[in-house]
């Protein structure tokens, strides 16, 4: 694996779906893994295949639902929508997310200030 | 939070839900994938690329389709379930191509699980479980410490009364009439005359054990004094057979002995007197014992009391100790006080106590048993192991890590041990039930005994121990060994052969060496138990029977002498009747003592005379019987119109005139003068295994002596069953009102007195048979494993002129090597062995060299046997073909 790219932290795939769900509405498994390859900026190690273990996951939890349906260019496919619980997680999610990230950005610039002490 | 729990509880469900439809959701996830793959296959055509480059670029991004698959399944699935349901399926599969090697497996394993079984549910129920009464750990026995016959253990009616009356230890005593026989009521107005079993109970003791009456109720108080009402409790069992378990029967008369009692209640179907006081009799009716009417007849009640909560047995004991010498025989002799003494037990104790080292010993051969097997089933692995290196090596080639591949064998000895253990529950319904029939068995609470949930917990327990020992060490050894080489290897090659060959030897040793201390186990219980049938019984128990004799005498000595003369007279005249003769008591079953005869003249200390045994027969029994009679039998003269006469055993011939013939002097019996006439051989009056005590015979024609019941004894040359009808007839005839009672042969008591040591003997010899017998199969297998993998070596051999015979004494030896190792060991571990079980043999010495020396050249023999057969085919082996092969 490419050692360049940035790792999945556990959960993060989960958090991406949800919120490319709530952005993007029905969506099918390939969709949601090109979207999140775009909107990273390639900067994320994702094997496109590793979406569908982060899909069940969350069908079964009860945050997305999933349909088959035809794809734009006339394909069966599965469409995954976020449901109304998964919105709910989707916002502690983010919020906990936000809260870590924003921590983690002041414990990591305290670094050269504690040298200076 | 809360809902982040819910929403966790609901992917369990799914999860779980989710291995159900395993085949449609992997059809779903192929079919997305697909979908998926043909979407990016189409962008990249869209973005100019080739046809096989978009293909290749689209798997590349995806990122390897059984990978993500797998995932997916892991986390819609439960993780280790689908690896077991996986080595599940993988393990169907291998036992199913080795239908053979499974179905004997199963079969050693079946034995081995359902003989523990069985033991186990036998030992749980007598000697484990509490007995079926309520708070049975407050009950206790009382009677003295070392209580020799029925009269030594059981107290006067009088005594029972202080006893009641004074004790601060119980909460209640009650007690029971000891000395009932079987067959000791009749029933009437339903067509002949029923013998029918009752015991006469002291008022509370249905109450006191905490057992209710079924239907109706229990005895009332003023139904158990003198006068009162005349009452019946019945037995389930005899409710069921003789009233059809009609539940009208309750408040309406019966006619026991001639006389109306009604039926007040019906026991239930959870209460068997016999299994718990009175091993292996079975008791039909209970009648209120009226403590009056056996006032005057000195000890006849067995008691049990219940404790007050926080009394302990000690405390009771050293109560008795106190109390109990200043109770009376009979408060009408004020001199009879300070004879009694007490130490009571825990009923448990009682009933089960003498049988736990005998029950331990089984349940510890049984559990060698299963030694043995796992012994077995290990060798038989890793004989497959052997064949199967190859296909472990490529498992683990291919990415099986070594825990997998334990695992998966682990998975394949519980599989074994599963199906085994579900054929051994069923082998064990059988035995148990064939062995809760067994009412000839004088074991306590054996028809009570069942598979129960203890049970099945205990075969759960031994299966999955027995699947981990026999599976581990095949499972190690398998998965450890050497990747490259088991590749490389044939098959039939010797890398690591010599190794595995090592462990298949060190397995049979031990076999061996366990089978042998079964044998020779048994084979000291064999000794000992054929000792005990060699027994010198003082009577000749072949060839004759007894039958229970009705007579209604009006309580006069003449009426009765003349009832019993005819009889006699009669029966005698039957064609194959030998000899025949009237007693109230035979030995080995109920019997009763009195103060024991003293010597006229002589002045014995208080205490000195032990007490005697008494039996009050006609002329003739003592022959009828086959006792062995110095001096002379009695005769019809020895009436009241003639001398009072007596026959004295030799213990007690021996205690009064020590060194001189007592036959012609003068005892004292109570205060009568009597001549003793004749003594006899000494008799074993209340067990094979133990020494007799003082016996004395007195004649039913006198007065002083009143016999309590009449056997008739008939020694026949014919079977005795073919007697039963015309001995039966001929009674019948001078008293229309006898009973249909049994025609029992004596043997058959002699058997019942030895039942518990035969039962135990039996046992512990089939599974000394069963050991050898699987032992044997351990050595075979090895030995023509190996015949099998050597075949080119003895080709060789054969070829450079080694004769057949050589070949054959060069394998045996090998097997006798073997088997030799595991025989020293067996009998070094057998003189510990023995030593443990010494107080369970009769006769015979712990390290008795005849058994060893038998039972070493039996385990010896057993062992070339199964060499021999795997020797032969190496002598056969055909030079030309073996080299012509590989």
């Amino acid at each position: 694996m490419g050692e360049s790219k940035l790792d999945l932290l556990q959960g993060t795939l989960d958090l991406m779906v949800l919120q490319t769900l709530t952005a993007m509405g029905e969506m099918h498994g390939y969709g949601i893994a090109r979207r999140i390859e775009q909107v990273s900026g390639d900067e994320v190690l994702l094997n496109q295949g590793t979406i569908y273990a982060s899909l069940v996951r969350l069908q079964q939890r009860g945050w997305i639902e999933a349909e088959w349906g035809t794809s734009e260019n006339n394909r069966k496919a599965k469409f995954y929508s976020i449901t109304k619980r998964g919105r709910k997680q989707l916002v502690e999610d983010a919020a906990y997310w936000q809260r870590l990230s924003s921590v983690m950005g002041r414990v990591l610039a305290m670094g050269d200030e504690g040298g200076e002490r | 939070m809360k809902n982040s729990m819910m929403d966790s509880l609901r992917r369990a469900v799914q999860r779980v839900g989710s291995l159900f439809r395993k085949d449609p959701l992997d059809h779903e996830l192929d079919e997305e994938i697909a979908a998926h793959l043909g979407m990016a296959v189409a962008e990249n055509l869209r973005r100019g690329l080739s046809l096989q480059e978009a293909r290749r670029q689209a798997v590349i991004r995806f990122g390897g389709v059984p990978q993500a698959k797998e995932r997916q399944r892991q986390e819609r699935g439960v993780p280790g379930l689908d690896v077991l349901l996986q080595d599940l399926r993988y393990t169907v599969r291998t036992l199913g191509r080795d239908r053979l090697f499974a179905v004997i497996a199963v079969l050693i394993l079946a034995l081995g699980i359902g003989a523990n079984i069985a033991v186990f549910s036998v030992v749980n129920t007598i000697l484990l479980r509490p007995l079926p009464l309520q708070d049975p750990q407050r009950l206790v026995w009382i009677a003295p410490a070392d209580a020799n016959g029925l009269s030594a253990s059981t107290y006067s009616a009088d005594a029972y009364d202080d006893l009641l009356a004074q004790n601060r230890s119980y909460e209640d005593v009650t007690g029971y009439y000891a000395f009932s026989t079987s067959d000791n009521f009749k029933l009437t107005g339903h067509g002949d005359p029923v013998p029918v079993t009752g015991i006469g109970v002291a008022g509370n003791f249905f109450h006191m054990l905490g057992m209710e009456p079924a239907l109706g109720r229990s005895f009332a108080k003023d139904e158990s004094i003198k006068g009162g009402r005349a009452v019946v409790l019945l037995a389930h069992p005899f409710w069921e057979r003789q009233f059809g378990g009609d539940r009208g029967i309750v408040g309406r008369p019966i006619t026991l002995d001639g006389k109306p009692v009604t039926v007040v209640g019906v026991l239930p179907d959870t209460f068997d007197f016999g299994a718990v006081f009175s091993p292996g009799a079975k008791v039909d009716i209970f009648v209120p014992q009226v403590m009056d009417d056996i006032r005057n007849q000195g000890n006849t009640l067995a008691l049990i009391g219940r404790l007050k909560p926080g009394v302990s047995v000690a405390q009771a004991e050293a109560e008795a100790a106190v109390l109990f010498p200043k109770f009376f025989w009979s408060k009408k002799y004020p001199d009879s006080a300070g004879h009694y003494s007490a130490k009571p037990i825990e009923l448990k104790e009682h009933v089960s106590g003498r049988l736990r080292r005998s029950l331990i010993v089984l349940w510890c051969a049984v559990g060698l048993i299963l030694l043995i097997v796992c012994v077995n089933l290990s060798n038989l692995l890793l004989a497959r192991a052997a064949a199967r290196s190859k296909e472990f090596a490529l498992r683990s080639a291919l990415g099986a890590g070594r825990g997998r591949l334990v695992r998966q064998l682990l998975t394949e000895s519980m599989v074994l041990a599963g199906m085994g253990a579900a054929l051994g529950l069923g082998l064990a319904y059988g035995i148990i039930s064939y062995l809760r029939h067994q009412g000839s068995i004088a074991l306590p609470l054996l028809g009570s005994v069942k598979v129960d949930g203890a049970a099945l917990l205990w075969t759960l327990a031994i299966s999955v121990g027995a699947s981990v020992l026999f599976g581990l060490l095949p499972g190690l050894k398998t998965s450890s060994s050497n990747l490259q080489e088991a590749l490389k290897d044939s098959g039939q090659g010797m890398s690591e052969g010599r190794n595995h060959e090592r462990m298949r030897s060190a397995l049979v040793i031990s076999e061996v060496a366990l089978a042998g201390v079964l044998l020779i186990g048994a084979g000291l219980l064999l000794r000992s138990f054929m000792r005990v049938l060699d027994v010198d019984l003082g009577f000749q128990p072949s060839t004759a029977a007894a039958i229970k004799v009705d007579y209604n005498d009006g309580g006069s000595v003449e009426k009765r002498s003349a009832i019993l003369e005819e009889i006699l007279r009669r029966v005698r005249a039957i064609p194959g009747v030998e000899a025949a003769g009237i007693t109230d008591n035979l030995p080995l079953e109920r019997n009763r003592g009195w103060g024991g005869p003293r010597a006229k003249g002589k002045v014995y200390r208080s205490g000195e005379v032990p007490g005697a045994f008494v039996y009050i027969v006609s002329p003739g029994y003592v022959n009828a019987m086959g006792m062995r009679l110095r001096g002379r039998d009695f005769g019809w003269q020895d009436s009241m119109k003639g001398e009072n006469t007596v026959i004295l055993n030799e213990a007690a011939a021996r205690f009064l005139w020590p060194g001189e013939d007592a036959v012609g002097k003068i005892a004292l019996i109570g205060k009568s003068e009597v001549r003793v006439i004749g003594v006899v051989a000494d008799v074993h009056e209340t067990n094979v295994e133990g020494k007799a005590g003082e016996q004395m015979y007195l004649p039913t024609m006198r007065d002083e002596w009143g016999p309590d019941g009449a056997e008739l004894v008939v020694r026949t040359k014919l079977p005795p069953a073919q007697l039963a009808g015309s001995v039966l007839r001929t009674l019948r005839e001078l008293n229309p009102n006898q009973p249909a009672v049994e025609f029992r042969p004596i043997q058959g008591i002699v058997d019942h007195a030895v039942s518990p040591r035969r039962f135990f003997v039996l046992l512990v010899t089939i599974f000394a048979g069963l050991g050898l017998v699987l032992a044997s199969l351990g050595i075979y297998g090895v030995i023509s494993y190996s015949v099998t993998r050597r075949t080119q070596e003895i080709g060789i051999r054969m070829a450079l002129g080694a004769t057949p015979g050589r070949v054959q004494i060069g394998v045996i030896s090998t097997t006798l090597r073997m088997a030799l190792v595991g025989i020293a060991v067996g009998a070094v571990a057998s003189m510990v062995v023995a030593r443990l079980i010494a107080s369970m043999l009769f006769a015979t010495t712990p390290t008795d060299p005849m058994t060893f020396v038998v039972m070493i050249l039996l385990l010896g023999g057993v062992a070339a046997l199964a060499g021999y057969v795997p020797a032969r085919r190496a002598s056969r082996i055909n030079p030309m073909v073996a080299l012509r092969n590989n």
